[in-house]
């Protein structure tokens, strides 16, 4: 045994070589993200007679492994806005606890309370991804956030880590761009027709989104979360599970991988 | 003979708990002509008697548009407050930038507050040798602040700040109870009825000396607001004629009239 | 470098698809850099008249194949003395990478505040078309990715129309037409604006054809004239489409439109 205690517990040098310790140098080149690490899938959201609905599934993948089954990938702000997250989750978990941070001062610095709606937080949070984009050390999310605005209005925008940034009657991120947009403009296909959906109407146009994301996005879960904003507050399900899923249509797919009929 | 030691520099207290630069600080602006602010549930008002140098020089500009939802009045020496009004112009600006709405009155107050601050508590600073009465509208309404060298803000439903300006002080006390049901023209008159207290005997307000400044909802309980403008000369004829003194002797003159002028 | 091109033929679509990662020459393994930038298509078009100056842009916002929003307008009121830009005087109208478009937005817009509350007075159209210039090129080496248009009118009350490349190089124009389309318009404006191969008729051959004389033309027919460029640019170009905005700007003030164009 080795006599030596700092030694202990760590791989041998005779037998794995000496412990390249170089990434622990400290004065080395300070580097930026280049790509995501562990990711989220789609958030989807569509605006309705009094309020947004926003969903987003509670995996985080690691590559193709799905990694974390249970992350929620919506954050609400001041009891008031949602935020919902595509994208790297680590910069998502900043830029939560940063947010949560600037309620917080928010609320400190008025006794009278003044909240940032949800058109100011996306206004702030475009210009945080912007400024960090023009450094080339990107936070790379693709959000979308969901509330009301300074007249109580629905208010739903997106922005991604470049800061682009552009509002619709319903919006997606990611695979949900390519699936469940085209679903929610059938039935929201401009501001007057989302201004006539009726609040179920919207929960279930949503699932609807849900439930395809799933068949057809591999990085994607059956539990997810959704939010419905309203005058009346943020009401929030973190742990839903997908309902009357069938998979009838799978025996009907042919032609991929292995199969040969 | 007698000589203060405790008033060369703004970080000693004198025995008593005195910091007398800060005091005279105070004082600079109590040379300064009087401006009045009042609100109401709907509107915030401010009104300034302006003094010229010299029979042939302009006069001093009193009343600063810093936002569309904020002004503010000033009492002192106006080179510093211009400081403090580029300031608070900034801070409007970077907040419609990053946030894209109107900085709240009260936050901009207190940041304003604290600048002042730490004018009194650094060794070869110099407090700002100016009063401030900040007149705007945010999301809870309207609002005025009064704001005084020493750091001191506090919000004010009424106030007066420069020369002579306890006159005008005892009728806004008077008058108090009055001013949250007015409407734009009303506060504006009491304003000026104010102004007119302070006034010395063979003095009165004319077109020339006196500033109106007004911000307020365009209706009461709604979002929309007037934007904060400053009148001015002519513009400001019809409410000194309407507070003059036959004006008052027969009775109000009629609410909301035109502000029509033909010269 | 396809970015500072509008031309599609000599650099290849110019598509936001285009920044997928691409295989290293070296060593064939991926390289893969984080881009700051994207294309958001879209097309913008002014026209400078007698009297009046007419910018416009189509309400699209696209990213790749998809359209990210059918309604984000390109055309800007700048330097109001409020929030709501009811007292402006000059507008602006922004094409290519929407993040950029944004910011250079809003910075000129903030700068012509900041000029009026310092000023008492609005900026005039030529110096907001200098100070715009001076700001892009400011950012030489990291460019806002747009191609910008700068519409007013000038100390004589006519028309003007100032347009830009993304990195400052600026110039007045009788027209001008930027972003996707451009190469599919910007013909027609030549044509149809400048007079361009339009000749009088019987006036000879050869050297001695006389041109058709250049004139102003009137505010309706170059609203028609840019329905119309948009109607066509609809047609051949993907990443066009959705709305038209146009903004006329006149001795009254500005006058907002919006008309629908195809959304296929």
């Amino acid at each position: 045994m080795d006599h030596r205690p700092q030694h202990w517990g760590r791989p041998r040098d005779d037998v794995y070589g000496a412990y390249d310790a170089s990434y622990m140098r400290p004065n080395g080149p300070t580097t930026h993200t280049q790509s995501p690490v562990v990711t989220g899938t789609s958030v989807v959201a569509l605006k309705f007679k009094d309020g947004v609905v926003i969903a987003a599934d509670n995996l985080a993948s690691y590559g193709s492994l799905a990694r974390f089954p249970d992350v929620k990938r919506l954050r609400t702000f001041a009891g008031t806005s949602v935020v919902g997250f595509g994208g790297d989750v680590s910069d998502m978990q900043y830029l939560d606890r940063h947010l949560q941070e600037l309620a917080i001062d928010e609320n400190y610095t008025s006794e009278k309370g003044h909240t940032l709606n949800a058109r100011n937080l996306h206004k702030y949070l475009a210009n945080l991804l912007y400024h960090r984009r023009s450094k080339f050390d990107p936070l790379w999310n693709h959000l979308l956030v969901a509330g009301l605005d300074e007249d109580d209005k629905p208010f739903l925008a997106a922005a991604d880590l470049l800061g682009t940034t552009f509002t619709s009657p319903s919006l997606a991120t990611g695979y949900g761009e390519m699936l469940a947009q085209p679903i929610m403009r059938r039935y929201a296909k401009d501001e007057e027709a989302a201004a006539q959906l009726t609040r179920d109407q919207a929960v279930d146009i949503v699932k609807e989104c849900m439930k395809v994301l799933f068949y057809r996005d591999a990085r994607s879960l059956d539990t997810y979360s959704i939010a419905v904003v309203t005058k009346q507050g943020i009401d929030l399900k973190e742990d839903v599970k997908l309902e009357n899923q069938s998979w009838a249509f799978a025996d009907r797919i042919k032609g991929y991988g292995t199969q040969t009929v | 003979m007698f000589r203060n030691n405790y008033d060369n520099d703004s970080v000693t207290f004198s025995p008593q708990g005195r910091i007398f630069q800060v005091e005279y600080a105070g004082e600079a602006v109590k040379q300064g002509s009087v401006v009045v602010g009042i609100t109401s549930k709907t509107h915030a008002v401010l009104v300034a008697i302006k003094r010229n140098a010299e029979e042939l020089s302009s006069y001093q500009k009193k009343l600063f548009a810093v936002d569309e939802h904020l002004g503010l009045a000033i009492a002192g020496l106006t080179s510093d407050a211009r400081v403090l009004s580029n300031f608070m112009k900034q801070q409007c600006l970077s907040q419609r930038l990053t946030y894209d709405r109107a900085l709240p009155v009260e936050t901009l107050v207190s940041l304003i507050g604290e600048k002042a601050q730490l004018n009194t508590q650094h060794y070869g600073k110099r407090p700002y040798g100016v009063g401030l009465l900040v007149a705007g509208v945010d999301e809870t309404g309207p609002h005025l602040f009064e704001f005084q060298p020493s750091g001191m803000t506090q919000e004010m439903v009424a106030c007066a700040i420069g020369a002579r300006s306890q006159m005008a002080r005892t009728y806004l006390e008077k008058n108090a109870d009055k001013f949250p049901d007015c409407g734009r023209e009303e506060l504006i008159k009491h304003g000026l009825r104010a102004l007119k207290e302070t006034l010395v005997q063979d003095r009165e307000l004319t077109v020339e000396n006196t500033s109106v400044g007004v911000v307020g909802l365009k209706e009461a309980g709604k979002r929309g607001i007037d934007f904060f403008k400053v009148h001015d000369g002519a513009e400001v004829k019809d409410w000194i004629n309407s507070v003059g003194d036959d004006a008052e002797a027969a009775g109000e003159t009629a609410e909301g009239e035109g502000m029509q002028v033909d010269e | 470098m396809a970015m500072f091109s509008q031309n599609p033929v000599l650099n290849g679509p110019n598509y936001s698809f285009a920044d997928v990662p691409v295989q290293d020459h070296v060593d064939g393994f991926r390289e893969h850099r984080f881009n700051p930038y994207t294309d958001n298509g879209g097309s913008t078009l002014a026209i400078a008249g007698k009297d009046f100056a007419i910018m416009a842009g189509d309400t699209r916002l696209t990213a790749g194949y998809s359209i990210n929003t059918r309604f984000s307008p390109k055309v800007f009121k700048i330097g109001g003395s409020t929030s709501t830009q009811d007292d402006a005087n000059i507008l602006l109208s922004v094409v290519g990478f929407a993040a950029d478009g944004e910011a250079l937005k809003e910075r000129l817009d903030s700068i012509c505040k900041m000029y009026r509350y310092r000023h008492n007075k609005p900026m005039s159209v030529s110096a907001c078309a200098k100070r715009l210039s001076t700001i892009m090129y400011q950012r030489r080496f990291f460019p806002y990715y747009v191609y910008a248009i700068l519409g007013g009118l000038d100390e004589d009350g006519a028309g003007a129309v100032y347009s830009y490349d993304p990195v400052g190089s600026y110039e007045r124009e009788q027209c001008r037409a930027g972003g996707a389309a451009a190469s599919l318009i910007m013909p027609f404006l030549d044509n149809q604006v400048n007079f361009k191969n339009q000749y009088i008729p019987g006036s000879g051959v050869g050297h001695a054809l006389q041109e058709r004389e250049r004139q102003p033309l009137p505010r309706d027919e170059v609203e028609v004239l840019v329905k119309d460029a948009f109607d066509s640019a609809v047609e051949r170009h993907i990443e066009v489409g959705d709305g038209l905005q146009m903004m006329i700007i006149t001795q009254n003030g500005i006058e907002e439109k919006i008309l629908p164009l195809k959304k296929d």
